[in-house]
This record gives C-alpha cells, sequence and structure tokens, in this order.
C-alpha cells in the first residue's frame, strides 16, 4: 500500500517525514503536550497506525529503514505513552474474583464489560450499503488478521506458545492458502463488489476503529505487553462466534451470497475452539507460569471489550441515525 | 450434557472444557457423532459441542452461552 493521506497536523508531519529517505531525515517528535481524547482523535491514531504498519506490510513509497529509526521509535513512544495513559484510564478494569481460575475470570470480564450490540443490529436491520461500510471499515484489520500475534509467540514458552502456535495456524489456513483467514476475508470483500487490496479502504476507518487496530500492534510490540496481547486474544476470540454468527445471518438476510457469508461462518466454528485455547492455555497457563502477569492478562481482554464496545457503538449510532459511519464521509459528501 | 465424542486418527486427544462447553479433539480425521455420522475433521484441534444445542453440530457453535448454569 501507499502512505495514507494525513487526516490533521499530526499525521501530516509523521506522513511527511516517513516519504523522505530515512538516512537524510530527522523525525518530529511528537506532541510535547496531549489533552485531547486520543481515542475518538482520527489524527492522532492514523500517526500511530502508520507508525506501526513499519512492523507489518510496510508502506510501498516509504524507506524500509525507516522501521528501526530512532527518530521514528521515538516519536512512536510518545504517542504510546498517551495512548497507554488513554486506554489505563478508561479502566477500571471490571473486579473479578482473585480465587477463581484466570479463565473463568477473563470470562466473567468479558460479560461484564457492555458492549454494543453491532452483530445484533447486522444480523437484523443493518441494509447492504452499511455491510459494505462495515466490510470496508473492518478490512483494516481483517486483512492482517491474526499477524500481531504472531509477534508473540517468540515470547512465550511451553504450553501456551504451543497453543498459540496450533491456533495461528488455524488462522493460517491450516496449511491449505485459500483457507487463510485474511484470504477468506478478501473473498467476502469481492463477492460484496469491494476491493480487496491490503489497505484500500484505510481512510474510511474511524478513529475508534484505528485504535482497536492500534491496541492489537502496542500489546503485540512490545514484549512487557504479552500478557496484555493473550488477554486481549482470550477477550477477542470469546465474543467471536456468536456475533460472527449473527452476522452472516444478516449478509444472507440482504442476499448476499453464500461465498460472501464463509468468512464469518468459519469464524463460528474456529473461534469456539480458539476461544478455549486462549482461555486455558494460553492465558490460564501463562498466568500459571508468570503470576505477574495475570494484572495485564486482565487489563488486556477489559482493553479489548472496552475499544470493540466504543468503535460499535460508533457504528450504530451514525446508522441509526441515518449517516455514514466511515470516517471521511463527511469529505465524500463535500467533495461530490 | 452429551456424551464424550467418538474421534478416529492418529494419536487423539480429547480434553474437556466443564459444563457444556466443547470438548477439544485433537488428531482426529474424523469424529463420529451419536447417531454414527462420520463429520471429516479439517482443522488441528476441533470444539465437538457437549451441550446437544449447536446449530453447527457435531462443532461447537458457541450456543451454549446461552444455558444457564447448574452451579
Amino acid at each position: 500500500m501507499l502512505l495514507p493521506e494525513p487526516t490533521g497536523a499530526l499525521s501530516a508531519q509523521v506522513i511527511d517525514a516517513l516519504r523522505a529517505p530515512a538516512t537524510t531525515g530527522s523525525f518530529p517528535s511528537g506532541p510535547s503536550s496531549y489533552d485531547g481524547d486520543c481515542l475518538h482523535d482520527a489524527d492522532f491514531q492514523l500517526a500511530l497506525w502508520v507508525l506501526y504498519e513499519l512492523h507489518y506490510r510496510g508502506f510501498d513509497d516509504c524507506d524500509e529503514e525507516w522501521e528501526w529509526h530512532p527518530g521514528a521509535f521515538a516519536c512512536r513512544a510518545v504517542l504510546e505513552r498517551v495512548f497507554v495513559d488513554a486506554l489505563r484510564a478508561a479502566g477500571p478494569v471490571p473486579e473479578t474474583s482473585p480465587d477463581a481460575p484466570l479463565h473463568e475470570r477473563i470470562e466473567a470480564l468479558v460479560e461484564a464489560v457492555p458492549g454494543a450490540d453491532l452483530a445484533r443490529f447486522m444480523q437484523r436491520e443493518a441494509t447492504l450499503e452499511q455491510y459494505r461500510e462495515y466490510l470496508k471499515i473492518k478490512s483494516v484489520y481483517h486483512l492482517k488478521e491474526s499477524d500481531p500475534q504472531s509477534f508473540v509467540l517468540a515470547r512465550l514458552r511451553g504450553v501456551p506458545k504451543v497453543r498459540l502456535a496450533e491456533l495461528q495456524y488455524d488462522e493460517y489456513g491450516s496449511g491449505r492458502p485459500d483457507r487463510l483467514h485474511q484470504t477468506l476475508f478478501a473473498r467476502t470483500l469481492v463477492e460484496a463488489g469491494l476491493d480487496d487490496t491490503y489497505g484500500v479502504y484505510l481512510q474510511h476507518a474511524p478513529a475508534t476503529t484505528l485504535a482497536v487496530n492500534n491496541a492489537t500492534s502496542l500489546f503485540a510490540l512490545h514484549r512487557r505487553f504479552r500478557g496484555a496481547a493473550m488477554g486481549h486474544l482470550a477477550a477477542f476470540e470469546s465474543t467471536s462466534s456468536i456475533p460472527c454468527r449473527r452476522i452472516a445471518q444478516g449478509m444472507r438476510r440482504i442476499g448476499l451470497s453464500e461465498r460472501a457469508a464463509e468468512y464469518f461462518d468459519e469464524h463460528v466454528e474456529a473461534d469456539a475452539v480458539h476461544e478455549q485455547l486462549a482461555l486455558r492455555d494460553i492465558c490460564g497457563v501463562l498466568g500459571d507460569d508468570e503470576p505477574e502477569l495475570v494484572a495485564d492478562i486482565l487489563f488486556g481482554a477489559f482493553v479489548c471489550c472496552h475499544l470493540e464496545a466504543l468503535d460499535g457503538a460508533g457504528l450504530v449510532t451514525a446508522w441509526r441515525e441515518g449517516r455514514s459511519a466511515l470516517r471521511d464521509a463527511a469529505d465524500l459528501v463535500g467533495a461530490a | 450434557m452429551t456424551a464424550v465424542p467418538e474421534a478416529v486418527g492418529h494419536d487423539v486427544e480429547i480434553v474437556l472444557c466443564g459444563e457444556n462447553r466443547p470438548a477439544l479433539v485433537r488428531g482426529a480425521d474424523v469424529v463420529r457423532d451419536q447417531d454414527g455420522t462420520e463429520h471429516p475433521v479439517t482443522r488441528p484441534v476441533v470444539g465437538v459441542c457437549m451441550c446437544g444445542r449447536s446449530q453447527r453440530a457435531p462443532w461447537c457453535d458457541g450456543t451454549h452461552k446461552f444455558i444457564k448454569r447448574s452451579s
């Protein structure tokens, strides 16, 4: 993909800097103070997303050396401190019984954080156009689905490593390229008449969607957040099967093809398994091996639920008010 | 709860996850349901429905979450 269009002063600074060669370029230091609501600040989240993307597929028009450039790292660290503070402030993490097994505590936590019921909206009410918006927005993650968690494999040992590898093998198609979940989602996009090019809909993703993505990358790229990364994974997998079933039902209701629904059908079964793996053998055993990670495992699970609810609520609210949920919808209307 | 699934394969391992939750089956080529129908296994580990309410039987689809726990 190419570097995206900026959406404010901060993302403009970061993206402009990344257009220059890393050997000659200095890098903006990031904001010296920040008192906004970064979870709803698209400019902030886009700047961070772009810096994280250097570690995934990168940008065709960006020098690859920026990935490990100290200036880019220093800027990213400034943004991450603001982001982590905001995630901590979004709490408190719901109380769960410290005497219960960790997998039960995560399950209780997931139940305690109110969801946005986005899946029920998709199942019962969403129009074809709203489905297309949903797929565009979700494509920012689903076209690189599971890639963040692959960074964590090297930081685990024993049972959690083996179980995460097993889960990832399934996510990556169990040896069959046409079953790679990223490919299944690409197929859904095409069936819905959309573009399956990696990152092509980034400019449509609202701030909260970018925040969902950035939290996943934050946890996955920092060894110190390995507990949070796995707690996040467990919460994500635990809240996937039933919503995926609803979303697939909604797709059939509006007449999208069986092939379009296949990605969501696949996740009904796959994530029912992944949920158990992530809760018990990954988080449960990790928590036993490294008890000091338990609080972070629960924090990661909370962040997953909180951000997904925030993001889902934004979509449902926009649609109920008869608006587009796309970030640049106002620009598109203005340009028309 | 339904019976522990019958799985055919090399080195089959079955792990129970608690009341109504799926049984995780590794190393199976085929899972045989209570009617004797054989279902081919296409992933490294499968979740077999143990609550009896799955709409994608024999595979778990998360429906057990709607069942009140007896405890």
